[in-house]
């Protein structure tokens, strides 16, 4: 894949808060790219440092050859979908959709047939004549997107669009934004805090923690791959073992297995589902006994909560028949392969 | 919700108060201007003859024809003046802000007397403004014409209502979501296209508010033309006063007063009809 957008070493700093720290990432052509994280992450600043609306402090854009960051915002060839549509309520949305058209100069007749277009792309096309103030929420999202996509940039940005809409139509809003973004083939940056939004949709997930950048990978990459003991709790569930690796032995409290490591402190991270219920003998596998504390229905499968020998809380999902009852006295087991080492800024 | 008792107790004050002092004192001087003057007393004798006059005599239409347009130009002027001013404050003051806003304010604390007896002093023969062009040699002698025109009252009175267009406006503009301002220049719209496209039609509501009171103020005035004014810059309130006054002519007075009264509430209605048409929020 071609590089879009280069990002290189981009710091902001607000007074004395540091809310970006020595960004450094690509954006290819055509991918959608989310970036995630929780609020004060600096996740918005990022995508507001692309747009241009807030100058880096340090670093560098660049597109397509040239520097991104020397131009004003309203040169760049990007366009943003804003968290509250930011339509203008003076305007129809037909005219919503066809101002950046109009700036460019456009002739009359082009900008009707790609507003239509546009309004068609999103199903807006009966409303073109009414006010922003006369449709829905989520009506008003699919304008704001059509009115950024109508003029085909080579990036767009997308600021927690979903954010104000309800549950149910945000999971519809999800599937259609994936299928249109396939469509149109422009790259996506997308800001969300909602890790499983950012699954559902993402070719990669970019992870930020107080404005860093902890780990840039595939959905699925990220998942069973994590790079930091912060992205294996952020993304899904996790168990983290935190312990010593001595001669190719790991240890955690009272579990053992063999690791190919560095000796010194190490942490684990061991998904839910990759736990089981002990079958037969310890054949290379991590065993070990605890007390059912907790259950959880969750429709397919069930969430328990084991507490082991010197207070390890091991969490996993049951997919035994007949479900886990608390009190019940379990045998557990993972295999070392889905023992993930993961750095660890938080252990100690 | 409420108690019948409690819903007259808060409706009843201000509607008798609008009836007793407004709705009857209209209505008494709409009933005068039918009547006539008879060697010097009012004579309850209908008739159409304080307008007929009002239409057939020069003073009054040339009169009315004058102050509609001082307040015309104390309109436009209090907008230049006013709307780059409300403009600055609401997107580029900053931290200074508030203070500046203040400052818009204080002139409205001071009595409109004392700004309208400082721009006689400024504008004077022996002025301050005279002195100073003969000091730096701009003219040998004072300019009479300064004091005492229709020029004078259209400096005091937009100066004196200019703060009134300024707040309208400011409240309007502060009204503006600024993510629509970054919107527009996301589609590529640079800040001048912005201020045209986005930022002007979303505070012509304010804008209109402010150019009504300006207009509708200056209209009424009569201590400007009274006191800056001279023979060449009185205005038809000047007449009214007069009428109602000197000349003890209530019923010509009070047509022409019905006049100015019907004119002004249309302009209202008006104002209030364009700023609804134009408002979204």
């Amino acid at each position: 894949m071609t590089s879009l957008l280069s990002i290189r070493n981009v710091a902001k700093i607000f007074g004395k808060t540091h809310v970006l720290r020595d960004i450094s990432l690509e954006v290819a052509a055509g991918e959608f790219l989310t970036i995630l994280g929780e609020s004060g992450s600096g996740k918005t600043t990022l995508l507001r440092v692309i747009a241009g609306f807030e100058p880096a402090t340090s670093g560098e854009l660049w597109m397509g050859g040239g520097r991104l960051d020397a131009l004003p915002p309203y040169k760049r060839p990007v366009n943003t979908v804003f968290q509250h549509y930011a339509l203008f309520p003076h305007l129809t949305i037909g005219n919503n959709v066809a101002y950046g058209l109009q700036i460019a100069g456009v002739s009359k007749e082009e900008t009707a047939t790609r507003v239509n277009e546009a309004l068609a792309m999103v199903k807006m096309g009966a409303h073109a004549a009414k006010k922003p103030s006369q449709v829905s929420g989520g009506q008003q999202q699919r304008v704001a997107l059509a009115r950024a996509l109508v003029n085909r940039p080579k990036l767009l940005l997308l600021d927690e669009p979903l954010s104000a809409l309800d549950a149910n139509l945000r999971r519809q809003m999800q599937i259609e934004l994936k299928a249109l973004q396939r469509e149109v083939g422009i790259a996506f940056v997308f800001v969300t805090h909602d890790q499983e939004e950012a699954m559902v949709m993402s070719d990669r997930i970019a992870l930020l923690k107080g404005g860093r950048l902890e780990q840039i990978a595939t959905p699925r990459e990220i998942y069973s791959r994590p790079a930091t003991s912060y992205v294996a709790q952020f993304i899904g569930h996790t168990n983290l073992l935190r312990g010593q690796v001595e001669r190719g032995v790991a240890r955690c409290g009272s579990l053992t297995w063999s690791v190919q490591a560095p000796d010194g402190r190490a942490s684990f991270s061991v998904r839910p589902e990759n736990v089981r219920v002990a079958s037969g003998a310890a054949a290379g596998s991590v065993q070990f006994e605890g007390l059912v504390r907790h259950q959880a229905f969750h429709g397919a499968t069930e969430m328990v909560r084991v507490e082991c020998a010197d207070g390890l809380i091991v969490l996993l999902r049951w997919t035994g028949t007949g479900g886990a009852k608390i009190g019940d006295a379990v045998r557990l087991e993972f295999s070392p392969r889905d023992a993930i080492a993961v750095d660890d800024a938080e252990a100690g | 919700m409420f108690s019948r008792a409690y819903k007259a107790a808060v409706t009843i004050p201000p509607l008798a108060w609008i009836t007793l002092f407004l709705l009857v004192p209209y209505l008494l001087m709409f009933g005068y201007s039918f009547w006539a003057v008879s060697s010097g007393n009012v004579v309850h004798q209908w008739n159409l003859g304080n307008y007929h006059d009002l239409l057939a005599k020069d003073v009054y239409r040339d009169t009315l024809l004058r102050s509609l347009w001082i307040a015309t130009r104390v309109t436009i002027f209090a907008l230049l003046l006013g709307y780059p001013l409300a403009y600055f404050l609401s997107f580029y003051a900053g931290a200074s802000k508030d203070l500046l806003y203040q400052l818009v304010i204080i002139p409205l604390w001071v009595s409109y007397l004392v700004r309208a007896y400082a721009w006689k002093t400024i504008l004077g023969t022996d002025g301050v403004l005279n002195t100073l062009l003969q000091f730096f040699h701009i003219t040998r002698h004072p300019v009479d014409s300064l004091l005492y025109s229709p020029f004078a009252v259209v400096l005091t009175l937009t100066h004196i209502y200019t703060p009134f267009v300024v707040l309208p406006i400011y409240a309007a503009m502060e009204h503006v979501p600024r993510n629509l301002v970054e919107a527009s220049h996301d589609l590529g719209a640079s800040p001048t296209q912005t201020f045209w496209r986005v930022i002007f039609p979303l505070s012509a509501p304010g804008m209109i508010a402010g150019a009504t009171f300006a207009f509708v103020l200056s209209l009424g005035d009569f201590l400007a033309p009274q006191l800056l004014g001279g023979p060449s810059g009185i205005m038809i309130s000047n007449i009214v006063v007069s009428l109602f006054g000197a000349a003890y002519n209530w019923p010509l007075g009070a047509a022409i007063s019905f006049c100015i009264l019907v004119l002004v509430v249309s302009l209202l209605v008006l104002a209030e009809r364009l700023e609804k048409k134009w408002s979204y929020s």
